[in-house]
């Protein structure tokens, strides 16, 4: 498995921490799904936020802050600052949203955040699209990760374009690539790896499930599955039939 | 002093940041900006707050 900024991950699987119906049950999916990295995120100081840094951290994962809902560059600079302090890692999972309802990524914005933030010492998860030209632009603006949507954030439809994102994984052959976001079913995340991708990052498949930790088990099993599949060098899909019994030798009875 | 807190405006009797987060009772982990730019935990009791000001004061919480 490629590093993630020099660190090797533990599994192939980023969780989100939001939406859960209890913490109790955040737990418990954590501890099914093996998942080695937990997103988070900051808000206003309210109360809870003590009590739930004191959760993640008995977690014992990797955690990568996001910089959700952000819509400017200054922005995210200002709250990916905030999270290298409070949480304590140079790690920042970089979202500018671009479109209110698609929860699109400007990918303008998002070259000039990551640009910034890199010169600043930080180590940029740039949340993005499966453009190859935006690829290209925040690699060169010092990102050593992508990770592209699969479906808008929340959507659940899986990869809406596989073509494009084995596409990026052919062109960055050396890059950890990751998809994020729009997984919901084991399936798409099984497919996600099988197209030859590092990780998935995902959330709202497993916290909004009827059993959450029943289904963080089934993410896990369908990570490992797609990404045994990958190395194992699965066959080429075919138009026509090719018997897989032997054809010699088969008795003459009509 | 009149300055806004997270969004609410509030009165304070001290001058800097590092008065204003003890006059709310904000402790352990938490992060703040002042009118949107980072303000390093360690220059909060140097930075004087102005009337005016906005002040954000953020902690960890679920995210995806």
């Amino acid at each position: 498995m490629k590093l993630f900024y020099g660190t090797q991950l533990p599994n192939p699987l980023m969780l989100g921490t939001a939406q859960y119906p209890s913490p109790a049950i955040l737990e418990q999916a954590f501890r099914d799904s093996g998942a080695g990295v937990a997103t988070v995120s900051l808000r206003r100081e309210s109360g809870a936020g003590q009590t739930f840094w004191q959760m993640i951290r008995d977690l014992g994962v990797l955690i990568l802050p996001n910089t959700a809902g952000c819509h400017t560059v200054k922005e995210a600079v200002t709250t990916a600052h905030m999270a290298r302090e409070v949480f304590d890692t140079k790690w920042i999972k970089l979202e500018l949203i671009g479109h209110t309802d698609s929860l699109q990524p400007d990918v303008f914005q998002l070259v000039e955040a990551a640009r910034i933030l890199t010169e600043d010492g930080f180590q940029v998860f740039p949340y993005t699209t499966d453009d190859l030209i935006v690829g290209e632009q925040l690699l060169a603006a010092g990102c050593e990760v992508l990770m592209p949507w699969g479906a808008p954030i929340g959507s659940g439809r899986g990869l809406n374009n596989a073509y494009a994102l084995r596409a990026m994984r052919a062109e960055f052959p050396d890059v950890p690539l990751v998809v994020d976001a729009g997984i919901g079913l084991p399936s798409h995340a099984s497919h996600a790896m099988e197209l030859g991708y590092d990780a998935v990052l995902l959330n709202t498949a497993v916290a909004r499930a009827g059993d959450p930790a029943m289904m963080a088990k089934a993410m896990k099993l369908a990570i490992e599955a797609g990404h045994l599949s990958y190395q194992a060098d699965p066959i080429e899909a075919r138009d026509m039939a090719e018997p897989s019994t032997p054809v010699i030798g088969k008795a003459f009875l009509s | 002093m009149k300055i806004v807190l997270n969004g609410e405006p509030r009165e304070m009797r001290g001058e800097t940041l590092s008065d204003l987060l003890q006059e709310s009772g904000f402790s352990g982990r938490v992060a703040t900006a002042v009118n949107e730019d980072f303000v390093p935990s360690s220059l909060r009791i140097a930075h004087k707050l102005n009337d005016g000001d906005r002040v954000e004061v953020v902690a960890p919480m679920q995210g995806g």
